[in-house]
This record gives C-alpha cells, sequence and structure tokens, in this order.
C-alpha cells in the first residue's frame, strides 16, 4: 500500500494549487474560461470589480469558490459542496413529480412587473452584507411569477439568479483536454480549429507514449506540441519543426504545468537542419547559431502578443497577471530550445517514432513529403486539417509514392446529450467542425522484388 | 509493444528478430498478429510466408510469398492490436479509447482502475498512456476471460504494467487497497451504477470517472448516482466518418462548368493514368466521398469527476 502511495504521488501535475502555477478557471459552469497564473498579485475581473486570487492558493483542485461579503469588503471563499449542493433538490423531487405535472406557461406574460425588487434594494441588502444566496431567496420570494413556474423552470430561474449574484469560479487543472475545450469555445481560430475529439485521436494514431522521438508541425499555438509532452511525461522528446527560419510560437505549452523535466523534452529543430546530410550538419548549426539571437527575439515578441491577446479578448488575464506571467516565463527555462546536435544526428540515424502534423494553413502534401521520410520504417503519423481536399491529394500522392500504407482520412464526430430524469436528448448545440484526420504508416522503401530476393 | 526497453524502440536499424510480435498488414481490414518464430511460415490467400525470410528486415518491409504475393510485416501498436485481437467480447474502437484517454486525464504514472477486462481494446491504451511509471488494474468477472486477457498482455509485452483481477466489480466494488488512490477509473458494466460509489471511494478527489454504456437508459440511471458524489457530470457520444479517396479523369472537352467525370477508376489504374495524361485533353482529379457504411452507434460515453470535500 505504501509503494502503492509513493507511485501515485509520482504524476507530473500536482493535484493541490502553488504559488506561480497555471490554472484554469470556469466561472459559472463554463460561461467564462480564465486562465491564471496564481500569484499574490493577479486578480480575476468579476463583474465590475477585481477580485484577488491569494486565496486560491494552496487549495485543491476542483475546489469551488464564490464571493462573500465581509465588513472590509468582498473576497473569493472557498465553498464546500455541502452548501453548493442544496440547488440539485430540485432535480431529484422532479423525476416523480414530472409526469403530473400540470403548470405551463399560459399565466406568464412579459411586462416586466414579476419582480417587485429593485436594484437599490439589491445594492441595499449588499450594502448588508447579504450572501448571494441571500439574494436569491429574497428574489425568488419577491417574485410574483415564480409559484406559477414549472419545476423546471423554477430551476432554470435559481440557476440564472446564481450566475448573476453568486457567481461560482471552478479551480481546474490546465491539461490538454481543458486547455483544448477552452480554446475551441473561446479563439478556435487560434488553435486552428482543433477540437479536442480530434487532438485526442491522433494522440493515438501517432502511437505517442513515454520514451519517443515525436516530430510535430504544430502551427496550433503549441497546443499540439503541449498535448504530446504531456503524454511523454518527461521522457522521450517532442521536436517541433519549422520550414524556413522562424519557429512556431508555443506559448499554449506554458499554461500546461510542465516542471523543468518537461520543458527540457520539448525542442525545435528547423526542417532543413532535419533534413540535411550528415556532414553538412554541424556546419549549418554553426551558421544557424548566429541566426538565434533573431529566433529568440521573435520567440520572445510573440509571448507578449500572447499575453496581449489574453489581456484583451476575455481568456481574460488582467494586465497585471500577465506582466508577472511573462516576467516569471522569462526566469524559468523555456519550452522549444533548439535541439542539440547530438539529439538532430540521433535522428537522422533513427528516424523518429512518429509524426504529428497540425498546420491548417499549410498544403499537407508539402509538409508530409518531406517529414514523412524522416520517420522510422514502421512508424505512424497523423495528419490534421480543417479542410478535406488537401488530405485526399495527400493521401493519394503517399500511395502513389509508395511511402506509407494503413492511410485513412477520418472525420471525428462528437455530441454532447443532456441528461436529466425525463429530459434526456442531445445538446441542441453542437460543433460541426471537426475536421479531418489523415492517418497512416511509414513503410520501408527500399523495396525487394521477388526475383531479387533469393 | 511499448519502447520501455530501448533496444525494442523503433528505428530504421530495428530489424525482426525471432520471437517478435509482428502484425501481417494484407490491406486496411486485414490484418493479423504473429508472433515470429524461425521454422513457423504463415499461409494466406497470397500464398505461403517463411518466417524466416522476415528475420532481419526493418519492420515495415514488404515481405514475399512463395507466390510472388506480398504483405508488409508492421511493429503492434495499441492501434493494429485492437484491430487484430480476438474478441471475447464487444470491443471499444479508436474513436472512444482515444476520447476516453483525454478525458480521464491519463498521463504517465498515472494509477487506472478498469472494469471489465473484456478483450482488453481499450486497456493496452489505458497501458500505454500511464506507461513507464503508472499501472493500469484490470477485472474481469470471468475467470477464463482475465486469464486470456493476461496471455495477450504477455504476448504484447505489457505484463509489467497491468494487473488483471478476477473480481465482480458490481457486486463486491473494487479492492479495498485502492481506496482513494486511483487516478481515473472506467467503467463498462452492464449496471454501473452498482459500482459508482466503490469507484467514488477509489478516486483521488478531483479525480476522473468514465462509464461507457450501449443503452440510454443505463446512462439515466449512472447519471442518477453520479450526482451524489460527483460533478461535472458530462455524457457523450464519439464516432468517426471514414472518407475514399479516388482519382478522377476528367473529359475537359467539355465545359469546364459542366465537368463530366468518368467512374472513378481503381487505385491500381492511377499510375496508369498519370503517364497516359500527358499531352490529351483529360486531366485527373482527386476527390473524396464518405464510405459507405459506417458505424452509427458504440456506446455512451459518461464523464464524472468526484468532488472535491477537503
Amino acid at each position: 500500500m505504501s509503494q502503492l502511495n509513493v507511485k501515485s504521488e509520482a504524476t507530473q501535475n500536482p493535484r493541490v494549487t502553488w504559488e506561480g502555477c497555471s490554472v484554469l478557471l470556469d466561472i459559472n459552469d463554463g460561461d467564462r474560461l480564465v486562465f491564471a497564473r496564481l500569484t499574490a498579485g493577479s486578480t480575476l475581473k468579476i463583474g465590475n470589480k477585481n477580485y484577488s486570487l491569494r486565496p486560491l492558493i494552496g487549495c485543491p483542485f476542483g475546489s469551488v469558490f464564490q464571493i462573500e461579503y465581509g465588513k472590509d469588503g468582498s473576497a473569493l471563499c472557498r465553498v464546500f459542496p455541502s452548501e453548493e449542493g442544496l440547488c440539485n433538490n430540485a432535480e431529484e423531487k422532479g423525476d416523480c413529480q414530472l409526469m403530473d405535472e400540470s403548470k405551463d406557461n399560459r399565466a406568464l406574460v412579459d411586462n416586466n412587473k414579476a419582480q417587485s425588487l429593485s436594484s437599490e434594494d439589491i445594492d441595499e441588502m449588499r450594502r448588508q452584507g447579504a450572501k448571494g444566496d441571500e439574494i436569491i431567496e429574497a428574489l425568488i420570494a419577491n417574485s410574483t411569477t415564480y409559484d406559477k413556474k414549472t419545476l423546471f423552470s423554477q430551476e432554470k430561474y435559481r440557476l440564472k439568479k446564481q450566475k448573476k449574484y453568486a457567481p461560482k469560479v471552478l479551480l481546474r487543472r490546465p491539461f490538454a483536454r481543458s486547455i483544448c475545450e477552452a480554446y475551441f469555445k473561446k479563439y478556435p481560430a487560434r488553435i486552428g480549429y482543433l477540437r479536442v475529439d480530434a487532438l485526442s485521436l491522433m494522440l493515438s494514431m501517432a502511437n505517442v507514449t513515454a520514451n519517443l522521438d515525436v516530430l510535430v508541425m504544430d502551427m496550433v499555438g503549441g497546443l499540439l506540441t503541449g498535448a504530446v509532452a504531456e503524454r511523454l511525461g518527461g521522457m522521450g522528446y517532442v521536436c517541433n519543426t519549422y520550414v524556413g527560419n522562424t519557429p512556431h510560437p508555443m506559448d499554449i505549452v506554458k499554461i500546461f504545468n510542465f516542471n523543468n523535466e518537461i520543458y527540457k523534452r520539448i525542442v525545435r529543430a528547423s526542417l532543413d537542419d532535419l533534413c540535411l546530410g550528415q556532414a553538412e550538419i554541424s556546419e549549418k548549426i554553426d551558421q544557424h547559431d548566429n541566426g538565434i539571437e533573431d529566433d529568440s527575439k521573435v520567440q520572445n515578441s510573440s509571448v507578449n502578443m500572447e499575453a496581449l491577446h489574453l489581456a484583451e479578448h476575455d481568456i481574460d488575464l488582467d494586465p497585471q497577471t500577465s506582466v508577472s506571467e511573462v516576467s516569471q516565463m522569462c526566469k524559468a527555462p523555456k519550452p522549444g530550445e533548439k535541439a542539440s546536435e547530438e539529439a538532430i544526428k540521433l535522428w537522422r540515424r533513427n528516424g523518429f517514432s512518429c509524426l504529428i502534423i497540425a498546420a491548417p494553413d499549410s498544403d499537407a502534401w508539402s509538409l508530409a513529403k518531406d517529414l514523412v521520410p524522416l520517420l522510422s520504417y514502421s512508424a505512424p503519423f497523423a495528419i490534421y486539417h480543417q479542410y478535406l481536399q488537401p488530405l485526399a491529394t495527400c493521401m493519394h500522392n503517399l500511395q502513389r509514392e509508395k511511402m506509407a500504407i494503413s492511410l485513412q482520412i477520418s472525420e471525428p464526430w462528437l455530441r454532447e446529450y443532456q441528461v436529466l430524469p425525463s429530459r434526456t436528448h442531445p445538446c441542441m448545440q453542437m460543433s460541426a467542425i471537426g475536421g479531418y484526420i489523415l492517418s497512416g504508416t511509414r513503410i520501408c522503401s527500399n523495396q525487394q522484388t521477388p526475383s531479387s530476393k533469393e | 509493444m511499448l519502447p520501455s526497453d530501448p533496444e525494442k524502440k523503433l528505428s530504421f536499424a530495428r530489424c525482426i528478430k525471432d520471437g517478435d510480435l509482428v502484425i501481417v498488414y494484407e490491406k486496411h481490414d486485414t490484418m493479423k498478429a504473429v508472433k515470429v518464430c524461425e521454422n513457423s511460415v504463415l499461409q494466406n490467400r497470397f500464398g505461403l510466408f517463411k518466417h524466416s525470410d522476415w528475420i532481419g528486415k526493418p519492420f515495415g518491409s514488404k515481405v514475399f510469398g512463395n507466390k510472388g504475393g506480398f504483405v508488409y510485416v508492421l511493429a503492434p501498436t495499441p492501434e493494429l492490436w485492437t484491430l487484430v485481437l480476438s474478441h471475447r467480447t464487444q470491443i471499444l474502437y479508436i474513436a472512444d479509447i482515444s476520447f476516453v484517454i483525454m478525458y480521464l486525464e491519463i498521463v504517465p504514472g498515472c494509477l487506472v482502475l478498469e472494469s471489465g477486462t473484456g478483450s482488453g481494446s481499450l486497456t493496452t491504451s489505458l497501458v500505454r498512456a500511464v506507461a513507464p511509471t503508472g499501472h493500469v488494474y484490470t477485472f474481469d468477472f470471468h475467470e477464463q476471460r482475465a486469464a486470456s486477457a493476461r496471455e495477450d498482455f504477455g504476448r504484447t509485452g505489457v505484463s509489467s504494467l497491468v494487473t488483471v483481477g478476477v473480481r465482480d466489480i458490481q457486486g463486491q466494488g473494487f479492492p479495498d487497497e485502492y481506496s482513494g488512490l486511483a487516478d481515473a477509473i472506467f467503467l463498462d458494466l452492464p449496471q454501473p451504477w452498482l459500482a459508482i460509489p466503490s469507484a467514488g471511494k477509489m478516486l483521488k478527489e478531483d479525480g476522473v470517472l468514465c462509464s461507457f454504456s450501449p443503452c440510454i437508459e443505463q446512462v439515466q440511471r449512472s447519471c442518477e448516482t453520479l450526482r451524489s458524489q460527483f460533478t461535472d457530470i458530462r455524457t457523450f457520444e464519439a464516432l468517426l466518418r471514414s472518407y475514399e479517396v479516388h482519382e478522377w479523369k476528367m473529359d475537359s472537352s467539355q465545359d469546364e462548368g459542366a465537368c463530366v467525370g468518368s467512374p472513378p477508376c481503381k487505385r491500381k489504374q492511377q499510375s496508369g493514368a498519370r503517364s497516359g495524361s500527358q499531352g490529351s485533353t483529360a486531366s485527373t482529379t482527386v476527390m473524396a466521398r464518405p464510405c459507405g457504411e459506417a458505424r452509427g452507434h458504440t456506446g455512451y460515453l459518461t464523464f464524472a469527476r468526484l468532488r472535491c470535500l477537503s
């Protein structure tokens, strides 16, 4: 048993927050998603007020926070399920009552007179230190229509008021899953519309696991690189390659709570460096070293840009937070250092273990024709694209050039359900763009013919 | 199957050896797992293949039989294994498997519980995700099935990362020794709601549970049970649509707007079409369309997170 304990402690992503860690804040059950770094000075804006995130430090992921009003103003306070679980009661009661529920909406008139409590009344309650839940109860008590509503619309009403007067902040671990979902919801274009099920498929199709050397072409902001690094757990390498002289930004990697061990395993190498002949390698790398200043400048400026994005838009870090985030990142080891000469030599000798391409703006075949040959024989690969046609052409060419077998184009489809007593059905809205994935296995191309066999 | 042994890691230098497990690939839907044995042969519709011919060749090589027919010998992966394993039960496929691994937030070092083991299709992917420092404890109440699964894990070389137990999880729950230690739990049981209270005990706080059920009534009941201890309860259906790609000859003598294609030519003819296209008026286009038939339903995936109380 003690042995088990030790083993489970070794998990890379701790379950309790610490100062400086990256978190995903889910406000009101996914209404708003905010990436933040927990520092003494970082804040979160709810309504028109900034709340310090300091109370979140040292709490287990999965904790829920609400605003509490005290003598010295309001602050985020942790709440426990016994308190927040109350609102589930209606649902449980609903099960037996649904069938003979006779109320409906015939008596409801939209004349804005149903609520007798004014916003001044509510402000006054607040000043007197009323909790959000108490305000909600007061709103219900003063609503002339609440009793006429069906049980479910009463529940809906309560939920709507809760979101406004007693917002909940859920502390979540930044994982490939939550990061991908948050970006897909807020800024899908920044991750090339890569949906979480498409990302998971690629990781599986490419057989990503610890101790592999994974080649990626990540033009989705670092999401793919981060997701691969998460699966490697600090063993093996993820090499992010690029065409030309400018590495692709991988700022999303910094949202994952990776330790230095994992950061060290995230490297970059230009396609030219990976493709060069053995003899040319060292010479070229020397040249490249002179250019490295520029490279890192490019990377840094993109860091700033992303921080700006984050501040400007709603994955909304308060400018203060993002400043401290950036300065902190500069001290910590940077993910995406240039791959060492030895590593590149090794990859040239052994080939990469697998390949994933997520380059939504590039032609799949022009990348695949250069990247697939860098794979070991029998190594799997997966190529994502928002459009079908580039993958169809790529598949056709890979087949024609006899570079790969087991080729398949798949389109992921994902539907979420609302599951409630007597009210189960698919969700009314779904994402209709999962993109397309071309998967396959590299084969040994120095073919022998049957005649040359003996 | 997993690269925990550096010698077994795929590389240009890694050649097929006596005793290796290989996947013999005929075409995308015809594959077979074969243990390479110096004196053994493989017989299929393409002829007779001597294993001794494969030894010393790199994985991913094309190998020939006595009649000139050929197959490819590939290194096994969990994905290929799912396509070749012997079905002792209904199995999970890649769309569900990949989504489960991602949503359960499984990374190297995690401790994962699973019931039932079934044919071990998902288990193999779970093992890949926790390797090399984590462990999967998988349970099936069917003694013979558990034994066959153990045998399979031996064949694929993942035995050190997975333990197969014989236990009725619906009736008895998971063993107490894993209490509070599981990072993630997967249930594929006829009455998952019976196992949910035990799963709640096994999970770490904020740990994720997944229940796979083919029927919505099972989902309904599981979700009702989940509500008391779990949060973030979400149910999904994940499917894949495959596409087939064909090269079409376009007759350019027609108006461009009204391109009439000849019927799609088979892939075998494609190289011919390419060489024939020079100078002629016919140009070729590659086009894709969904395959005619697809899996329409596998099961519902319900995920939930254990509430944080401490």
